[in-house]
Formats: C-alpha cells, sequence, structure tokens
C-alpha cells in the first residue's frame, strides 16, 4: 500500500508542475497582453489616427502616415501574393496532383513560410533596393508578398484538394472544361477556407518588422508615395521604442496595441470562420 | 465448476441495481447480476445496448471522462467498488482490461510485459524475466517472441499484438480479465486461438468478455447476459439462454431475429 | 483544337507558372544572397569568416563567430527554458484541464503564438529586461558569482537588463506558445485506448503521461522542437531591443552581445561594400540553418502522423 500512495503523491506533484506551468505560460503572455493593452490605450486618442509624428519632445504627434502606409503595404503584398498563392496552390491539388514536381514545391512552401523573415528582406534588398538607387514601398511590399505567398499556397493546395472527386466528375460529366471545373466548383467549394488562409496571411504580413527594415524602411513625412519610402507602424515601433523621447514611446505603445489588435482580430475572425463551416 | 464455498467466495463482483449515466444520459438502468469466479461470463446485446459502458463500469474506465455518474453498487470482497474512496490503481490492477484492437505499447516486447510491474517498482531483472516469461506462457505467446523479447511489439502480428496484450495484462497477476470485443478485429485463426486462452485462462482467473459474435458467446463462456437499451434482459447459464430463455426477446435475439 | 481547349490550356500554363515561380522565389533567396556574400567569403575565406573573432569596423574585418555563438547560445537557453515550460503546459491542456475549458486554452495559445514578434521584443525591453536586471540577475550572480571559472559568467555587468540573459528569456516565451501547440497536437494524436490501457493496468496519470504518451509522441515532440529551434534561430525584433549589440568576448550572460540577426537588423542599413556582403554571408548562414533544422523538424513530425 504504501507503494501506492508514493505513486499517487508522484502523480500529484508531476500533475501540479504540469499546472504551474500552464499558469506561468499562460501568466506571461496574458501579462504581455496585459502590458500592450494598458499602455498602448493611454497613448490611444484621435490624435493618434489624424497627426503626423511631431519632432522629439513636442507633444500631440500621430501616427496617421504609418496606420495608412501600413494598410498600404499589407493591401499591395496580399494584392500580388494572394493570387499568385491562389494559382500555384491550384496547381499543385489539380494539374500537378500527381507530378514530382508539385511535391517538391509542396514541400518547399511548407518551408517556405519559415524562413527567417530578415532574410527575406535582405534578398528583396539586393533585388529592388539596391538597384534602383534607394528604399521604396514597392520593395517592402513585395517582401511581404513573399512572406504572405507561400501561406496561401499551402491553404489553397489544402483546401481545394479537400474538395470530393465526386464534385469535380459531376462538372466534368456536364461537359466542363478543366478550367471551368476549377473557376466554377472547386474555387465556389473551397472559398471559405481560402479566404481564412487569405486572413491569416494578412496577419502575419501586418506584424512584419524585419523585412520592412532595409525595404520600405520608414518615413516621418506623409507620403504615401511607393516609389519612396513608405512609413509603417511595425518599423516606427522598432525605432521610436528605443528612443529616448516619452512621446515617441508612447506612440510607439500606440503603435504596439493597434498592431496586435488588428493580428488578432484577423486571426479570430479566421479562425471562427472554421468553426462555422465544421458546423454546418 | 469450481468448488464453491459459500456465496462471497462464488461471485468476484456483484452488481446491484446500477444505473450509469453520461452527462443526462442515462445508459445503464437497474442492471443486477453476479460474475461468476473462474468462469466466463458474456455480456452480448445489438450495439448501443450498454455492454461495453457496464464492462468499463467494473475497472471504473469511465472515470477518465468527464460527466460520468454511477448509482446503485457493484461489491468486489465486500465493498462497493463505485464508492468515492476507492482505490482506481488498485482496482484496475486487479481488473485487467483487454480491448477491441490490439493496444501495444511503443516499446519492446518484453517491456511492453514488464511495464504493470515495473509501475510497482519491481526491479529485480531475474523476478522481471521470469514473470514476463510465465507470463507470454500463460497467453500461449512464448514460443512465438521468446527470440525477440527486444524487438518493438509494434512488428508483431495483429493476433501476436492481442495475446501481447493479454500477457501484459496477466502479468500483474489480476483476479479478472474484461475482454472488450478483443476478437473482432482478428482474423479466424487468430480468434480461435484466442477463445481457446479465454477457456483455459478461467482456472486462474475470471473472464467477463463483451462480444457481438453469439457463436463466440455460445462457444466459451459459462453464463450469458443479454442487455437491450441500457437494460439486462436476461441472465442465465449460456445453455439454458441459447436453448431454453425465459424471454421472447433473449429467443428472438440469439435466433439472429434482431440486432 | 476548340476555345474551350486553348483557354484550359492558358489556365494550365498559368497556374503552373505560378507554382514554378513559388520554387523559383526560394532558390532566388538562395542564389542573390549567395552572390551578395560572394565577396566576403573570398576575401575572408569560409573557415576564416566562420571562425573569425573580430568584427572591426576600422580594420574591416568581419568574422561570423559572435553573432553565430550568440545566436547558438541564446537559442540553447531559450529552448532550455521553453521546452520544460511548454511540455508542461501541454501535459495540462491535454490531461488536467477540464475539457469544458480546453478548446479556450487551446485558442489562446495559438492566438499568442500570432503576436508579432516585435510586441515580444518591445515587452521585453520595457518590462522583462528591467525585472530581470532588479531582480534576477543580482540573485544569481551572488549565489553563483564566487563559484571558479564559471562565476564570472553570472556577473552583471552593465545595466538596465540589455543583455544576452534577457535576449534569450524574451526568445523563450516567444516559443513557448509554438512549442506547446505542437506538443499539445502530438499528445491529442496518441489514441484514447492506448492511454486506457495503461490505466486499465493501474497507472496513474503521471505515468501514463510518462511512460505511453512520450514514447508515442517523443519523434512528433522532436520534431516540433527542432522546429522552434529554427524559429529562434531566425528571429530578429524579438531579440533586437535587448541583446545590446556589443561586439567583444562573450564574458557573461548578463553583458550585452550579439547575434546573427541582431547585427544584421542593426548594421545592415549603414553597411556597404565587405561589411555588407558580411551580413549577407551571416544571412546566408542563418537560411541554412534555418532550412535543415525545418527539413529534419518536419520530417519527425510527420513521421509520425501516418
Amino acid at each position: 500500500m504504501t507503494g501506492i500512495r508514493k505513486r499517487k503523491i508522484n502523480n500529484a506533484i508531476a500533475m501540479g508542475v504540469a499546472a504551474s506551468c500552464a499558469a506561468v505560460g499562460l501568466g506571461l503572455l496574458l501579462l504581455i497582453l496585459y502590458d500592450v493593452l494598458k499602455n498602448g490605450l493611454s497613448s490611444f486618442g484621435w490624435t493618434l489616427f489624424a497627426n503626423d509624428p511631431a519632432p522629439p519632445g513636442m507633444e500631440g504627434g500621430g501616427l496617421r502616415s504609418a496606420f495608412l502606409g501600413q494598410i498600404l503595404l499589407t493591401a499591395a503584398a496580399l494584392a500580388a501574393g494572394v493570387p499568385a498563392g491562389v494559382l500555384a496552390g491550384t496547381f499543385l491539388s489539380e494539374y500537378g496532383r500527381n507530378m514530382k514536381l508539385s511535391k517538391i514545391i509542396s514541400a518547399v512552401s511548407d518551408m517556405a513560410v519559415s524562413i527567417p523573415s530578415i532574410v527575406t528582406g535582405a534578398f528583396v534588398y539586393a533585388i529592388l533596393v539596391k538597384p534602383f538607387g534607394g528604399f521604396n514601398g514597392w520593395a517592402g511590399a513585395a517582401a511581404l508578398a513573399i512572406i504572405v505567398l507561400p501561406i496561401i499556397v499551402r491553404t489553397t493546395e489544402s483546401m481545394t484538394s479537400m474538395v470530393p472527386w465526386s464534385l469535380r466528375e459531376a462538372a466534368f460529366a456536364l461537359g466542363a472544361p478543366y478550367h471551368k471545373v476549377i473557376m466554377g466548383v472547386v474555387w465556389r467549394s473551397a472559398a471559405g477556407g481560402i479566404f481564412t488562409g487569405v486572413l491569416l496571411a494578412a496577419a502575419r504580413a501586418a506584424g512584419e518588422t524585419a523585412p520592412l527594415l532595409f525595404t520600405s524602411f520608414n518615413s516621418g513625412h506623409f507620403s504615401l508615395n511607393m516609389g519612396r519610402p513608405v512609413p509603417s507602424l511595425t518599423v516606427t515601433i522598432y525605432q521610436y521604442a528605443a528612443s529616448p523621447y516619452e512621446s515617441w514611446v508612447s506612440l510607439a505603445w500606440g503603435a504596439a496595441f493597434a498592431v496586435t489588435a488588428a493580428v488578432l482580430v484577423l486571426n479570430v475572425t479566421g479562425r471562427l470562420l472554421i468553426k462555422l463551416r465544421q458546423g454546418k | 465448476m469450481p468448488k464453491v464455498r459459500g456465496k462471497r467466495m462464488m461471485d468476484l463482483l456483484t452488481v446491484n441495481n446500477l444505473n450509469f449515466y453520461y452527462g443526462s444520459n442515462k445508459s445503464l438502468d437497474g442492471v443486477t447480476l453476479p460474475i461468476r469466479r473462474n468462469c466466463v461470463t458474456s455480456l452480448i446485446g445489438p450495439s448501443g445496448c450498454g455492454k461495453t459502458t457496464l464492462l468499463r463500469c467494473f475497472n471504473r474506465m469511465h472515470d477518465l471522462y468527464p460527466g460520468n455518474r454511477y448509482e446503485g453498487e457493484i461489491v468486489m470482497d465486500g465493498r462497493n467498488i463505485l464508492d468515492k474512496g476507492e482505490d482506481l490503481i488498485t482496482l484496475r490492477s486487479s481488473l485487467g482490461m483487454v480491448f477491441q484492437k490490439p493496444t501495444p505499447f511503443p516499446m519492446s516486447v518484453f517491456e511492453n510485459i514488464a511495464y504493470g510491474l515495473r509501475l510497482r517498482k519491481v526491479r529485480n531483472t531475474a523476478l522481471l524475466k521470469e514473470k514476463v516469461e510465465k507470463s507470454l506462457r500463460q497467453a500461449a505467446l512464448w514460443e512465438e517472441v521468446k527470440d525477440r523479447l527486444k524487438e518493438s511489439a509494434l512488428g508483431l502480428s495483429g493476433g501476436q499484438q492481442q495475446r501481447l496484450v493479454i500477457a501484459r495484462t496477466l502479468a500483474v497477476d489480476p483476479e479478472a480479465v474484461l475482454f472488450d470485443e478483443s476478437t473482432s478485429a482478428l482474423d479466424p485463426v487468430s480468434t480461435q486461438k484466442i477463445e481457446d486462452l479465454m477457456v483455459e485462462l478461467k482456472k486462474e482467473v475470471t473472464i467477463v468478455a463483451v462480444t457481438h459474435n453469439m457463436q463466440q458467446a455460445a462457444r466459451i463462456s459459462d453464463y450469458t447476459a443479454l442487455m437491450y437499451i441500457g437494460k439486462l434482459v436476461e441472465y442465465d447459464r449460456t445453455e439454458i439462454i441459447f436453448t431454453k430463455p425465459k424471454h421472447k426477446m433473449t429467443e428472438e435475439y440469439v435466433l439472429g431475429r434482431f440486432g | 483544337m476548340s476555345a474551350d481547349h486553348r483557354k484550359n490550356l492558358l489556365f494550365k500554363a498559368l497556374t503552373c507558372l505560378a507554382a514554378v515561380s513559388v520554387l523559383g522565389i526560394v532558390v532566388g533567396i538562395l542564389a542573390v544572397i549567395l552572390m551578395e556574400s560572394f565577396p566576403a567569403l573570398k576575401h575572408f575565406g569560409i573557415g576564416a569568416f566562420l571562425g573569425g573573432r573580430d568584427w572591426n569596423y576600422t580594420r574591416e574585418i568581419y568574422g561570423a563567430l559572435r553573432p553565430l555563438t550568440g545566436t547558438v547560445v541564446s537559442t540553447g537557453i531559450a529552448l532550455l527554458a521553453a521546452v520544460p515550460l511548454s511540455l508542461g503546459t501541454a501535459v495540462f491542456l491535454t490531461e488536467i484541464c477540464p475539457h469544458r475549458l480546453r478548446g479556450a486554452f487551446g485558442a489562446a495559445i495559438e492566438l499568442l503564438a500570432a503576436i508579432p514578434s516585435i510586441i515580444y521584443g518591445m515587452w521585453g525591453l520595457f518590462v522583462l529586461a528591467p525585472f530581470l536586471d532588479e531582480w534576477v540577475q543580482p540573485a544569481v550572480g551572488s549565489a553563483l558569482g564566487g563559484v571558479p571559472l564559471i562565476g564570472s559568467f553570472f556577473v552583471t555587468k552593465s545595466a538596465g537588463g540589455v543583455n544576452l540573459f534577457s535576449a534569450s528569456l524574451v526568445l523563450a516565451v516567444m516559443i513557448i506558445p509554438f512549442i506547446t501547440s505542437i506538443a499539445r497536437d502530438a499528445f491529442e494524436q496518441v489514441p484514447d485506448v492506448l492511454k486506457e490501457s495503461s490505466y486499465a493496468l493501474g497507472a496513474t496519470r503521471w505515468e501514463t503521461v510518462r511512460k505511453v504518451v512520450s514514447a508515442q509522441s517523443a519523434s512528433a515532440v522532436g520534431g516540433g522542437v527542432i522546429i522552434a529551434m529554427g524559429r529562434a534561430l531566425g528571429e530578429t525584433m524579438a531579440v533586437a531591443y535587448v541583446i545590446g549589440n556589443r561586439h567583444a568576448s562573450l564574458d557573461s550572460l548578463f553583458s550585452p552581445y550579439t547575434t546573427i540577426t541582431s547585427v544584421i537588423a542593426n548594421e545592415f542599413n549603414e553597411a556597404g561594400g565587405i561589411q555588407l556582403s558580411s551580413l549577407f554571408t551571416l544571412a546566408l548562414v542563418l537560411f541554412i540553418a534555418n532550412f535543415l533544422a525545418l527539413g529534419v523538424g518536419r520530417r519527425l513530425v510527420k513521421g509520425k502522423e501516418k
């Protein structure tokens, strides 16, 4: 009996340790959210969205240009990455589904999702910044597009291959050519899933900093000219948070709150969509 | 039949008016029956009748999942094993269980058999070896695996794996082994071996077998219980259940008219 | 050839082009970075670059040893801290947590994995580093500082908590949700009936986790840890603030140091010539290390699923 008691005590200790791990892990992460919320809200206000950054030491600066620049860069990245990704994913699950090449591309895009984003930034610098003589918005958008692309490829591939073959056969039996079957049946059936992938990819793009550092860089002036440096929230955080000026640090917290909120909202929406569809 | 000395010795388990709920769903309703020592008792009935649910009450397997509630009693050695204070570790090691599909652990044949012993801190290698060999012999598997004790158990055939699981159960000296449709995933030859084994094993342990196969129940069991929608329809000696049952439903079921 | 047929071929060609472009981009990244690294590799030689201690702007000598050491040490400490905590959390989520709350906890973990790394970095700078500086470093320093040989590694040499140790712990916090999520998935893949078999032999929860669940999920969890390692190796923003980017010998965990990503992030925009090429070479090292880690990790994770 003492043996069993000892085992039960060991079990209780181990489970206690596991529960403490969870408490520490979740606690830390909630603490981060709390700090972002607390500091972010205190700098939140009308001026944050309406004004451009003020010079160091002056009050009342905002992040209007960074908000707009972030949206512009993310939208441009999605505009390039989503169509290319959907087409590529479609090839992998449809025309090329039995080809060795597709398996390779599929594995490569799976791994491309995790390429360190600073490496992507350095790559884009070499091909789109250095030859053109300066930081520009297009380069930033391209870097984000490269990050978004493999995510969309993977989602599209898995979502379209989940569409049952009988559905395609039914369309073929009506005499539809393959491209019409894909556009009319496969894409339509997989649309919800692909859309979720787009939301998650947008969240990823909106939160990236490293690939923008050497590409779109930052600009204190209001400028949405994609041929010139374009400001973004994340690079603004990077530069302002480490600055010695209180007002800039405060702006950085405001930007951190905005980025976190946007990323979480996109993720929650995407996941809810998955849930809703599974619920059907 | 083994020699009977008084009612308590004769019955390993006595189920008295057992109700079992999953959430608000009552899945056992007023079940009362004895489980005789050193006999094979079969639980039969159409799927969803509660036979597996009843079997899993015996070793309190339901306690692993939320929403379970027992009412009534299952008496073993004079105590109600459904009591809150019941020690599940002791209970479960005295009532072994063999599942529908073989469940070898991802470790060697030897370590699979030694698993329960190691839990009890048996560290003496000679004793472990002796116990492993004895259990494998009991499960009629020794000759087939004695040269591959160090190999992964996952490499054995399905039938061998199931006998390995039986040997693993026997290694901790249980009073009973609960079989949950343990031959339904096996080929006829492996099924035959395990049926022979059950009949052989009842000399040493009590056996309760849930089966969807009525011929199997007729072949191997001394007692048979028919269940239907959570209730016990009839319990009796197997030959009575299959030849002159008291209930019309039992007769129709064993003749294959429903279920 | 009918119009439909032609359109179909065109569409097929378009999708094929898109698919090949994915491959093209990855190969292109490797090729361009290789090309940009070439001057530095040629100038210093591979061995001398990787083993070089110096990172000297005036003498124009650049060696990867210190950033490499920083990356390896910070990743190692991060894993050391994050893996036990994550496995414990995963055990909690799969074995202890009430079933009703599991979905919510699981979703919270996944969401936390989605928080951008710059947020972790900023939090590290303003919250974690000052905390470590005030509470943890003095305690560790007084406990281990006097130990011969290794003692000096635990002496605080600069204020503010900007050092290798802080950077490692920010990384650890960042990869916790990631490892937890992979470990939880791996634990959940263990069939219930296998766990029941263990309980049916009288095992406790802990014994079942330690012996059966761990054996069944070991390779998937190992793969997940390796993928997390790849992520930690390549992480920039979480470490860039608190590492301090100091090119000097590693005299203490509580001293500012440098990593591959932080030196790239900090110096890239001001660099030119052989320094820029050296930074590209560091990026190349990172790219290769990350790909290797991913390749091995993915194989381990996928292997068990089948």
